[in-house]
């Protein structure tokens, strides 16, 4: 059996981890890949946690991982990466997003946001650390900060010379389609 | 070429490759996107129907009519739809007639994790349980033609990790289907005592055929890797099953699962000195091997509950666990979800939360999550248009106890369309102390946005008719109707005031705000106004009460650092509640 390599997309209801999941597994298919990916609807979507797991390989068999078995961790919140982190190898690696959104607890004031999130990380896996925001705000739209982190991610996975560009412009409304392949740009100079 | 499609994608496309004609579901987390991918199918007529018994009953009329034919739903569903199944169970079909139940084991989306397997067993009737998207597509063809030579109704049974799941697909052609006109048989399809006593007879002999077909079944299939160990399995297990002993051990892999293949199972038990049996949920398949004699192990070490993955078979057949990257749990807030920021339900709960002296039933929707704090506002819900009846009952009991607290009912629009309106006349026509409260957000939301009775289109696209939900209300006799716009709170606070102010009949709110998520039509626009610009907060003004996150919009929080309040730009979409909560103005 072939290698299959694991990948977890985390974040918050609304951020866009299946639309990245989208983008990932056309171009893992062309490149030739096995792939089995799974998506969370209905209630969970509302503002909660959200996990998307893309697998690629010669054979995929389960398109879900158990515990410990992630090859690369995205994180569109910080937090939540955090969340997750048993799912990864300890041997795995993590791209987090420099990027508090408050459950709700914490905005109810139950809570505080906890702090050195990214220390942490940084101490317990090999993390890269993504300022999403101000890259995708310096782009001029700060709702392309997930193409940013897909950027990162294909560098990590080692999958930057597949042709992203036509993938994007397929799946990509016209108007949006600059300001993502420049996201995804940044996103890949950014690691 | 080969597609990435989702399970539910792939059981539209095999139902179409199958020359489906007609379609009817009522939406419902993991199955609503089967209907909204066969509604992009020219050839196929789709519609979303009021509730599941309706859908089904609408495929059972377009079978016995004549064509191929299909009624999908979420598990819980197919419980509102029991009654026509049962009974059509006993019929057979014209038109082929497949019936999806999308179950929820882990329930992700839903209030219980039955197992629908059962149904097929307790309504005789045929099962397909798909393990990726290619067999969803394979199945659902197939589907149709056991339909049509055993003359039954198929029972298509689905997980969400089946439906949500994608993997590649190849696709193929559209069949032509020709099922026979429909002519009057009342010995085959009028339910009379006298008729259904002949049809209970002829029910074995197609169970007994069945059996036979199901040794042979190419989807349940022996794959021999000549070991000791032998695993039978069903539906997605068997791809945890296969993520975790690869070719190892050897498969009995069944795909038609009702009725067993027991001399299959027999024999491959035969040729292997340890036996698994790997299902999710029920022992569905197990006791029926036991209760053959057979010797297995299964849910001695399996769970019986909650969803799989590839760990639990690792774990509790291997006693495996993978290392894992150790870190303080502690650290972690959870992250619940929330009703979304600018959602009309935020302000309705903000104001009923406050109230003393309540007892809230809760419905089945996105309003569900007003329980949760900040808002507080539910103490119950039981299933789909229940709340009325439930805070009826709920307000007999009160009034026998001589208990002085009001009850108030909560349910949404689609959920009011759905069996909520039988609830309604319940409370009407008993005269019922209850305050019955309708969301109405012009969609059914919480599944993504489909259309309703009350929303003015149909599936595909065709304008209906509107149906008016106060209008509903008055010819059914309600006396008190009163509707209200709930992002004005002055005027929220002040309806719920004349609800509580009236006593010992039954009173109807509705609240009539579109989910912020709703593409809004030109009319729509008119009606509903929308801001164009999110709020900020003045820090010179702000006084870090904190009435403001009250609300629980998660635009909102507030700072410690400062004892400010804090809009997210991002998320905020200028609803304009936390404005008329914050007592210095200090928001705009």
């Amino acid at each position: 059996m072939g290698k299959v390599t694991n990948v977890l997309l985390v974040g918050v209801g609304g951020q866009g981890t299946i639309m990245v999941s989208t983008v990932l597994t056309h171009g893992l298919i062309e490149a030739g890949y096995d792939v089995k990916m799974s998506e969370v609807h209905g209630m969970a979507q509302r503002g909660g946690s959200v996990t998307t797991q893309v697998r690629f390989g010669e054979t995929v068999y389960s398109p879900i991982i158990g515990r410990g078995q992630g090859d690369v961790l995205t994180a569109f919140e910080t937090m939540e990466a955090l969340r997750i982190l048993e799912a990864l190898k300890p041997d795995g690696k993590v791209i987090v997003n420099d990027y508090r959104i408050p459950p709700m607890p914490v905005i109810a004031g139950e809570a505080p946001y906890p702090e050195g999130l990214i220390g942490i990380l940084q101490k317990a896996a090999d993390t890269s650390v993504i300022d999403a925001a101000s890259i995708a705000g310096k782009l001029g739209n700060t709702k392309v900060m997930n193409v940013v982190l897909l950027g990162a991610l294909l560098k990590v996975l080692n999958l930057a010379e597949i042709d992203w560009e036509s993938i994007l412009k397929r799946v990509i409304k016209p108007q949006f389609f600059d300001v993502n392949l420049q996201a995804l740009r940044a996103g890949m100079a950014a690691v | 070429m080969k597609q990435l499609l989702s399970g539910n994608e792939a059981a539209a496309r095999g139902a179409w490759e199958a020359g489906l004609a007609y379609a009817s579901a009522y939406p419902g987390t993991p199955s609503t996107e089967i209907l909204e991918n066969l509604s992009d199918y020219k050839e196929v007529t789709a519609e979303w129907a009021p509730n599941e018994k309706a859908a089904l009953e609408s495929a059972i009329g377009a079978s016995i009519g004549g064509v191929r034919a299909l009624a999908a739903m979420k598990h819980v569903g197919v419980n509102v739809a029991a009654d026509p199944m049962f009974t059509f169970a006993y019929m057979g079909v014209n038109g082929g007639m497949v019936l999806i139940s999308a179950d929820d084991p882990g329930m992700h989306s839903s209030q219980n994790e039955q197992d629908n397997r059962h149904y097929a067993r307790f309504a005789k009737i045929p099962m397909l349980e798909p393990s990726d998207s290619q067999e969803c597509l394979e199945m659902m063809k197939e589907a149709f033609v056991i339909s049509e030579t055993y003359d039954t109704m198929v029972l298509y049974r689905m997980t969400t990790r089946v439906c949500h799941s994608r993997s590649l697909v190849v696709t193929g052609d559209r069949l032509t289907a020709n099922p026979p006109a429909y002519r009057r048989e009342r010995e085959k399809y009028d339910a009379v005592p006298a008729i259904s006593r002949i049809l209970r007879v002829k029910l074995e002999g197609r169970i007994d055929r069945l059996r036979t077909y199901s040794e042979n079944c190419a989807f349940n299939r022996i794959e021999d890797n000549g070991s000791q160990t032998g695993v039978i399995t069903s539906g997605i297990s068997y791809c945890y099953a296969k993520e975790i002993f690869g070719d190892s051990v050897s498969y009995l892999k069944l795909g038609f699962t009702h009725p067993l293949p027991m001399n299959l199972i027999r024999n491959f038990a035969g040729k292997v000195s340890t036996l698994y049996v790997i299902e999710e949920l029920e022992p569905f398949i197990e006791e029926q091997i036991r209760t053959a004699g057979i010797a297995c192990v299964g849910k001695d070490k399996l769970p019986a509950m909650g969803e799989f993955d590839p760990d639990t078979v690792a774990r509790s057949l291997l006693g495996r666990e993978n290392p894992t990257i150790a870190f303080d749990k502690a650290l972690l807030v959870d992250r619940p979800p929330t009703l979304c920021a600018g959602c009309p339900h935020r302000p309705f709960f903000y104001e009923l939360g406050k109230r003393k002296n309540t007892i809230i039933c809760g419905d089945i929707g996105c309003y569900g999550l007003g329980g949760s704090a900040p808002l507080n506002a539910k103490d119950l819900c039981i299933c789909m248009g229940s709340s009325f009846s439930v805070a009826h009952g709920m307000a007999r009991a009160v009034e026998t106890r001589r208990d002085e607290r009001r009850t108030v009912a909560v349910m949404g629009d689609s959920t009011f369309f759905h069996t909520g309106i039988n609830s309604l006349i319940n409370i009407l026509y008993n005269h019922s102390n209850v305050i019955a409260v309708i969301l109405d957000n012009r969609v059914t939301a919480m599944t993504g946005h489909q259309e309703n009775p009350g929303t003015g289109h149909k599936l595909q696209g065709e304008v209906s008719d509107v149906m008016d939900i106060g209008t509903i209300a008055r010819a059914l006799g309600a006396k008190h109707v009163r509707q209200v716009n709930p992002m004005r709170l002055d005027e929220m606070r002040s309806a719920i005031d004349w609800a509580y102010g009236i006593q010992g009949e039954p009173v109807v709110l509705i609240t009539r705000w579109p989910c912020i998520f709703k593409k809004l039509s030109d009319e729509e626009k008119r009606e509903f106004p929308q801001e164009q610009r999110g709020c900020a907060v003045n820090e010179g003004k702000c006084i870090g009460c904190k009435l403001c996150v009250r609300t629980g919009c998660p635009a909102l929080s507030y700072e410690a650092a400062d004892k400010k309040a804090r809009v997210d730009a991002v998320q905020c979409t200028g609803c304009g509640v936390c404005v008329q909560v914050c007592p210095k103005q200090a928001i705009a």
